[in-house]
């Protein structure tokens, strides 16, 4: 099994108005960054930095970052620099980036240089993940979004190539022009670093990462129609040739560990105290479904069992569409307390050791993902909240559940190759392909 | 939102894709190109012009019930294709509207071919970057808000379309967003290389504005005057962006006599 960590690197200011349990709600895209103060972003970015490499002594296997925009729910505005940052100051620690927001990129050969430099500072410990981005993303840096789709899949097959083909090679497509592809930078890992696909509701998106047997990551949705949505990957996987494995499921759900059950629900409940973010059941702020569903960005149906969740079709805007689709007048009204709500589905799991070791347990029974994330520190928990639970983690939780995944068999990409007989990137001949190149380019 | 008239129904197979029209009388020619949001039927502004004018209503390609050019990625190229349309109706002597985003189409289609054309009326048109504000951003804007704001006041929006659309109208809008975006998402609804191709325009062109036309600058009608060198603006006091919506009688007289 592969354990990994993530927070989305909140913009916690405590005098903004918008933070902690009385805190007003944001609208989506809808904040002035005038506010914004750079000495609390120094300290935030700083101290998010120095937990990651905590988080790695604790004997997590990767840390996630993850990338959005224009918003203060998450600091990784160009989680590149963060992901190189990190790739020199960790030593052991795979650095999973889930993901690049490619359908942004007009300069795919940027981030192909990018992330190459990346896995060869970190030696070899880049996972790339890639994302279409949401509405906000689409905006913020004014991708059209009728060709998020398109560009998403030109960009991956681009940046592919330009890692493992030797170059210079000319690129004309239908988005992207290149005359000259010969990056002077190649990925340590061979073929290429591990590319992994995270996502919350579109089945386009599953069933391409089936097909390229990419590893299929859930975002904190609901247990059942997670399974569901596993189960819809295994059979894309079946169409496609091969068995899906607990190798191509990964599930990031969010956990937090404490010394006491009190200091656990208080800081639990902080989960719902950052920065509104549409991706936090219960903080979700007010979504604009206009900007969540662009035109033409993703589609008004096809979607993945998980937008059966309220929450969930909230967080992307079609709250309307739920309610339609399950027969309903209103959204149901919210829970008395979102937080003990979240407990008893199990979509937050806060406590000490003792008690959330069976609940990861239920998880990992019920959706067999060989790969899980800790969604932790986030909201308006503190350093000292965030310390607490990975000092927990590193002594109790993680073990036990390493116990766990092997008593089920639940194996990971680096165990069991997701890609299937081909060869793993630390079996793969490093120096023969550099010759192939070399002889290209001659 | 359509009268029940006498109109018909025309469809026509270009290379390009499938083009459906509404047709309707007999006399000179105009034609109709319409805003972004597509063409909601026939109105009462077609049936006014269609007891003197034979009035042909295309919904322009990738809108309505017409074909989708995937490969299209300019206003320029849906003026190409409407030309191919004209040519193939055999139009001449054309008086071409065009309402909001329609207009540009027209702009553009003016520019590359304009000897079909007798007068060209430019309604509330896009196409040019206005010198002081912006063209109001439809993609920042649930579908409600911006029709609301594309008429001079929310009580002239609920006349008109109601408290909610229905879901055929709310579908045309998504729709019809979405074609708009594939075309002018970005520079959004202006072309640089438009202004300077309008200064050797030989066709007479009526400017109409609402003065509470809260879409497009008025700014705009002003620089499509200075632009086209035989170019005249009609203001009319009290409508919005959907002039042909909130004043047909009277749009419909300014096109019947340009």
């Amino acid at each position: 099994m592969f354990i990994g960590h993530f927070t989305e690197r909140p913009y916690q200011d405590p005098k903004s108005g918008y933070f902690g349990a009385t805190g007003r709600s944001l609208m989506d895209l809808g904040m002035s960054n005038a506010s914004y103060d750079p000495k609390l972003g120094a300290d935030l970015y700083n101290r998010y930095l120095d937990e990651r490499v905590f988080a790695e002594e604790m004997g997590f296997d990767g840390l996630m970052l993850n990338e959005h925009h224009s918003t203060p729910f998450c600091m990784g505005q160009v989680m590149n620099l963060e992901a190189a940052i990190l790739a020199r100051i960790t030593k052991r620690a795979k650095i999973v980036l889930l993901g690049n927001i490619l359908p942004i990129w007009d300069d795919p050969l940027f981030l192909a240089e990018e992330l190459a430099e990346i896995d060869m500072i970190s030696r070899g410990r880049l996972v790339t993940g890639w994302v279409r981005g949401t509405g906000r993303e689409s905006v913020a840096h004014n991708a059209v979004p009728p060709y998020n789709w398109e560009r998403f899949q030109e960009a991956h097959d681009f940046i592919v190539e330009a890692w493992t083909k030797p170059g210079p090679f000319r690129w004309e497509g239908e988005h992207y022009h290149y005359r000259y592809v010969n990056p002077w930078s190649r990925p340590y890992q061979e073929p290429h670093p591990p590319i992994w696909i995270p996502g919350v509701m579109s089945r386009n998106t599953v069933a391409w990462a089936a097909k390229h047997r990419y590893p299929y990551l859930m975002l904190a949705t609901e247990l059942q129609p997670t399974l569901e949505s596993f189960q819809y990957y295994d059979e894309v996987a079946a169409e496609a040739g091969y068995d899906a494995g607990t190798e191509h499921r990964g599930y990031l759900f969010k956990v937090h560990v404490d010394e006491t059950e009190e200091l656990a629900e208080e800081a639990g409940r902080k989960y719902v105290q950052g920065p509104s973010n549409p991706f936090l059941e219960g903080n979700q702020g007010i979504v604009r479904p206009f900007i969540q569903n662009l035109p033409g960005l993703t589609q008004r149906n096809n979607l993945l069992p998980t937008m059966r969740s309220f929450a969930a079709a909230a967080s992307r805007g079609r709250a309307g569409q739920h309610l339609k689709e399950q027969k309903q007048e209103a959204p149901p009204p919210p829970p008395k307390d979102t937080y003990t709500d979240q407990t008893e589905k199990l979509s937050i799991i806060s406590g000490t050791p003792d008690t959330v070791i069976p609940k990861v347990r239920h998880v990992l029974e019920t959706l067999r993902p060989g790969t899980i994330f800790f969604w932790d520190g986030d909201g308006a928990m503190s350093h000292d909240d965030q310390m607490r639970s990975l000092r927990l983690m590193g002594s109790d939780v993680i073990p036990a559940v390493r116990e766990m995944a092997d008593e089920l068999d639940l194996k990971g990409p680096f165990e069991s190759n997701p890609a299937g007989d081909a060869q793993t990137a630390a079996e793969a001949p490093v120096e023969g392909s550099g010759d192939a190149a070399t002889q290209a380019a001659d | 939102m359509a009268e029940a008239v006498s109109y018909t129904e025309g469809e026509l197979a270009l290379a390009t894709g499938k083009i459906k029209y509404l047709e309707q009388g007999a006399g000179p020619p105009v034609v109709i190109l319409h805003h972004s949001w597509g063409s909601p039927g026939w109105l009462p502004f077609h049936e006014r012009l269609g007891e003197t004018h034979r009035v042909i209503v295309p919904d322009m390609p990738g809108w309505g019930g017409s074909e989708r050019p995937a490969w299209a990625r300019d206003p320029r190229d849906i003026a190409i294709i409407v030309t191919r349309l004209l040519a193939r109706l055999e139009l001449d002597n054309v008086t071409l509207v065009g309402l909001g985003f329609g207009g540009y189409v027209a702009a553009e289609l003016a520019t590359m071919n304009p000897s079909p054309l007798a007068h060209l009326v430019l309604v509330g048109s896009a196409g040019l970057q206005p010198k002081t504000g912006e063209i109001m951003d439809q993609m920042m804007l649930s579908h409600r808000r911006y029709i609301e704001e594309s008429f001079r006041n929310a009580e002239a929006y609920t006349d008109y379309v109601g408290e909610e659309p229905p879901d055929d109208i709310r579908q045309l809008w998504d729709l019809s967003r979405e074609m708009t975006a594939r075309v002018t998402w970005k520079p959004y609804m202006f072309n640089r290389r438009l202004a300077p191709l309008l200064g050797d325009l030989d066709v007479p062109t009526l400017i109409v504005w609402g003065d509470k036309d809260k879409v497009v600058p008025f700014e705009c009608a002003k620089q499509f005057e200075a632009a086209i060198p035989n170019a005249r603006i009609e203001v009319l006091e009290g409508a919005g962006h959907v002039v042909e919506l909130e004043q047909p009688d009277q749009l419909a007289s300014l096109v019947g006599n340009p």
